[in-house]
């Protein structure tokens, strides 16, 4: 094969260029930007003169991004030498990164649809660390090369031999694409929307068309504006939908022996890696208007997050388990990850009855369990939020209580992860119960740290 | 194990400066009062601030006695809150870095915070008001065992 022995002289130490259509699929995006940009701007002109100057401004800036991209394809070089996978790049600041494999976390395939076209694909290197220039990016190789250049590097990141094949994934789970569409239709700012419609609608028949006085050019004015208020919600959240089909189409979890590989996308196809390890929390989510359907979200928490939400690209990167799932299979796929944790918290966790004096709505949601190696806590007023902590990521353990429950001798109980999106939250527990909880869950966390190392 | 206390000097330093504090704001409300409202007035501004003085100087002591930390075999055990009491228990091998920070106050009385940080943003292991000797010592052996226990994330 031609094309994957290319790339084989980087992987063996030889200095190496990107594929030569990466500036072509770079610039698919750019040009993008400029046309749309730049196409109404001199659309919208009537005056010739104008027409030309916008004309040659659009033109000046296709060319520099053209310029650009090549450029940043001629200067950019890579290789594998020993383990370290090693980047130069950049005209004016030149950049040599070094990746040590062995701190990968994980070498994700991202290819956005100008780079389908030309069946090319990003290799994106994910390191442990908080460096500027974190994460490593081969921008594009051609599929085969991204595939046959991301099962090495996994391999030299796991310490194996070169050569050795990507481990085989195991599917576990499909996410069926009508369903995907129907959940991300049903949100809950629908209602607010209807509701929106419903006053415009009452204001209408209130007021019908009739002799032109004042209170009835009033209540046109408003149903008018809610109208409208209510066609750029509906934009909004079409926007929104498409946006969540878009990146979670064809959603599928596969299971190899080194974590979970996931891969979506309709326009953009991504294939993510998510190291076990890396996992510091889980959490089953059950939407108001799903619950009709009995389906349910799970979500995962990553360290890599807060890093990747400075990028600005927190929206693209892995953090579902499953986009939209019925309770038994959401709760089957927590029993993979979790071996033995119970996806549906019985009554014995639940705090004491006086807890609903202070948790009204949320009292019957309230429940928590943990084992030797795993935390489980669900909350949630209207939607039932169940988060799975493994003890062994636990950074801090903090009891809090305020007048309320002291008075009533409870206090809230939360264990916080390197993860940034949630936190396991027992809440109302006995004040007793949770002095003793805070102890024995230090003293687990602490045997689970030793095993785990 | 008993909780160990931040120095006094912490109790001094909030003293001070709540005496400070209501001292100019007695001569602004008793100046204010006597010029809207004469005599009458400048004893209402008075007895606010009186009032207001000392309700604070009883809140800042139970805030200074809710205060103490534990340095167990393990894990650095901080509490603090009057009326909203949090107790927070960091494991050595999950600090990331201690940090000990004085401001102006803290500096004339030679007090200063010790703060830990861990992976999780949530964490607020703080521990005010030790003499800075203390700190320099607290911070020292706590990034000494946060070595010797380091895990990682």
């Amino acid at each position: 094969m031609p094309a994957a022995s290319s790339q084989a002289p980087a992987l063996s130490g030889t200095w190496c260029r990107l594929h030569p259509f990466s500036p072509v699929a770079r610039i698919g995006i750019s040009l993008g930007v400029v046309l749309v940009i730049g196409l109404p701007t001199f659309a919208g002109q009537q005056t010739p003169s104008g027409q030309t100057v916008d004309l040659v401004v659009v033109c000046i800036a296709a060319v520099l991004v053209v310029a650009a991209a090549v450029v940043s394809w001629l200067v950019t070089r890579w290789r594998v030498v020993g383990d370290e996978l090693q980047i130069d790049t950049g005209l004016v600041y030149r950049q040599s990164l070094r990746f040590p494999l062995r701190r990968v976390q994980a070498v994700d395939i991202v290819a956005p649809l100008t780079a389908r076209i030309l069946g090319l694909a990003e290799v994106r290197i994910v390191s442990a660390g908080t460096g500027h220039h974190q994460h490593g990016h081969l921008a594009y190789l051609s599929n085969q090369d991204a595939a046959l250049v991301r099962a090495q590097l996994l391999a030299l990141a796991h310490g194996l031999a070169r050569e050795t094949p990507e481990p085989p994934a195991l599917p576990l789970f499909h996410v069926d694409n009508g369903r995907l569409i129907t959940a991300s239709l049903l949100r809950g700012p629908w209602l607010g929307l209807l509701l929106l419609l419903a006053i415009a609608a009452a204001l209408a028949a209130v007021n019908p068309g009739g002799p032109a006085g004042s209170a009835h050019r009033d209540s046109a004015e408003a149903v008018a504006s809610l109208v409208s208020a209510a066609v750029t919600g509906v934009l909004a959240l079409g926007l929104d939908v498409a946006r969540t089909v878009n990146g979670d189409f064809d959603f599928t979890v596969g299971e190899a022996p080194d974590g979970l590989r996931l891969h979506r996308g309709l326009l953009q196809k991504r294939h993510e890696t998510v190291p076990y390890g890396r996992i510091q929390a889980v959490r089953l989510l059950q939407p108001l208007l799903w619950r009709p359907f009995g389906w349910a979200r799970v979500e995962l928490d990553v360290a890599r997050q807060p890093e990747a939400r400075r990028q600005g690209e927190a929206r693209q990167l892995s953090h579902l388990l499953a986009p939209v799932a019925t309770l038994d299979q959401a709760r089957w796929l927590i029993g993979r990850l979790a071996p033995g944790v119970p996806a549906t918290l019985t009554r014995s966790g639940a705090p004491p009855r006086r807890a609903i004096l202070r948790a009204p709505l949320a009292y019957h949601y309230l429940s928590m369990w943990h084992d030797g190696r795993w935390l489980v806590t669900q909350t949630g007023r209207v939607r039932p939020a169940l988060v799975i902590v493994p003890l062994e990521k636990a950074q801090s353990i903090r009891l809090e209580s305020g007048p309320l429950l002291r008075a009533l001798r409870l206090a809230n109980l939360r264990v916080d992860t390197a993860g940034r999106r949630w936190v396991a939250e027992a809440l109302c527990r006995d004040e007793d119960e949770a002095n003793v909880l805070v102890e024995r869950l230090g003293g687990l966390a602490r045997q689970a740290r030793r095993l785990s190392w | 194990m008993e909780y160990r206390r931040p120095s006094p000097r912490m109790w001094l330093a909030r003293q001070t400066v709540l005496g400070l504090s209501s001292l100019i704001l007695l001569a602004v409300l008793g100046v204010a009062g006597a010029l809207l409202a004469g005599g009458g007035g400048a004893v209402i501004g008075i007895a606010v601030v009186l009032a207001f003085a000392i309700t604070s100087w009883f809140v800042e002591r139970g805030r200074y006695r809710s205060w103490g930390y534990l340095e167990r075999d393990e894990d650095l055990v901080v509490r603090r809150g009057l009326l909203f009491h949090r107790l927070t228990v960091v494991p050595f091998g999950r600090m990331q870095f201690v940090d000990v920070t004085a401001g102006p106050v803290d500096r004339l009385f030679d007090l200063a915070t010790v703060q830990l940080h861990t992976a999780a943003a949530a964490t607020d292991a703080r521990i005010p008001g030790l003499r800075s000797a203390d700190a320099a010592g607290l911070r020292d052996r706590l990034a000494q065992l946060g070595e010797a226990r380091a895990s990682g994330l």
